[in-house]
């Protein structure tokens, strides 16, 4: 019997060291996964400054309130998911913690606290073709003038749900994705950045 | 491919949305008092309206909110989109 439950990226077949060492000089993209990222849907009501206050307090950063924005503080990453729902990241391992401060700070509202940590992975792509590669599968108006940082969206990329938001530089994607979507999303992107020269994998 | 205005997303394509059929239908507020007929006629029979039509989408692949819009049911033309408990606009049908 194995004693303790060891944590698995849903790429840990696509992300190997041999095909980091393979990975294309002149890449279109590069992948870099961030897995285990902890991960936690939160719904409430933001015309309640008791729910946003104390949100605040336990985040460190006011809840976006405008559709399809994000916000960041320290480890802790805010998207706004729907009218009444965000999707609330933090460090690895660190999910248990901060559901544990928010239903602490939120005791007795009409809230709730979900974990789906193990149900998404987290991967940025960055490089020169970045933005190209993404618009053959997504439909979106992924260029600075209409996706800046601070933006972010659900949509599709090819067949597969996805939230999306741009880094800092506007060139580079963070992409958050369905842990059964994930192996897909990588052959996919693999697949459209042949013509871009390849996809690099990076630690 | 339609474009469709989610009331919160905003301009999306038609592939990340789901089809809810006609809006404002009033579910009877007792259906053990109804009749058959009257039963089926809410739960079978549509306006089947030929022009500007009230119906439901949700959009399923981004905010997963249900919403209302018209569209003319021979052009494919939005002619408005609304959220749930707003007002239609273009009032009785």
């Amino acid at each position: 019997m194995s004693e303790a439950i060891r944590q698995e990226s849903p790429l840990v077949e696509r992300i190997t060291s041999g095909r980091k060492a393979a990975s294309p000089s002149d890449a279109g993209i590069t992948l870099r996964e961030r897995p285990f990222l902890g991960c936690v849907n939160l719904r409430g009501n933001p015309d309640d400054p008791d729910f946003t206050d104390a949100v605040k307090g336990v985040l460190g950063l006011a809840l976006p309130s405008g559709p399809n924005t994000v916000a960041d503080s320290g480890d802790i990453t805010a998207f706004w998911l729907a009218p009444t729902e965000w999707f609330v990241r933090t460090g690895a391992n660190a999910e248990r913690d901060l559901i544990a401060g928010l239903e602490e700070a939120l005791a007795g509202q009409h809230i709730a606290t979900n974990d789906v940590t193990g149900n998404f992975t987290t991967v940025e792509l960055s490089g020169p073709h970045a933005r190209d590669v993404l618009e053959k599968g997504c439909t979106l108006d992924l260029h600075p003038r209409a996706f800046a940082p601070g933006q972010c969206a659900q949509t599709l990329l090819g067949h597969a749900g996805i939230l999306i938001r741009p880094l800092a530089d506007g060139q580079a994607f963070e992409i958050v994705v369905r842990r059964s979507f994930a192996d897909y999303m990588f052959i996919w992107l693999e697949d459209a950045t042949v013509e871009y020269g390849g996809m690099a994998v990076s630690d | 491919m339609l474009h469709i205005k989610c009331p919160w997303c905003g301009w999306r394509d038609e592939s990340e949305f789901g089809y809810g059929g006609e809006a404002h239908i009033e579910r009877p507020k007792d259906p053990d008092s109804v009749s058959d007929a009257e039963w089926a006629d809410y739960l079978f029979f549509g306006s089947n309206r030929r022009g500007d039509f009230r119906e439901r989408w949700v959009h399923s692949a981004g905010c997963r909110r249900w919403f209302n819009a018209v569209r003319d049911t021979t052009t494919y033309e939005f002619k408005a989109f609304y959220r749930m408990g707003e007002e239609p606009p273009g009032g009785e049908q």
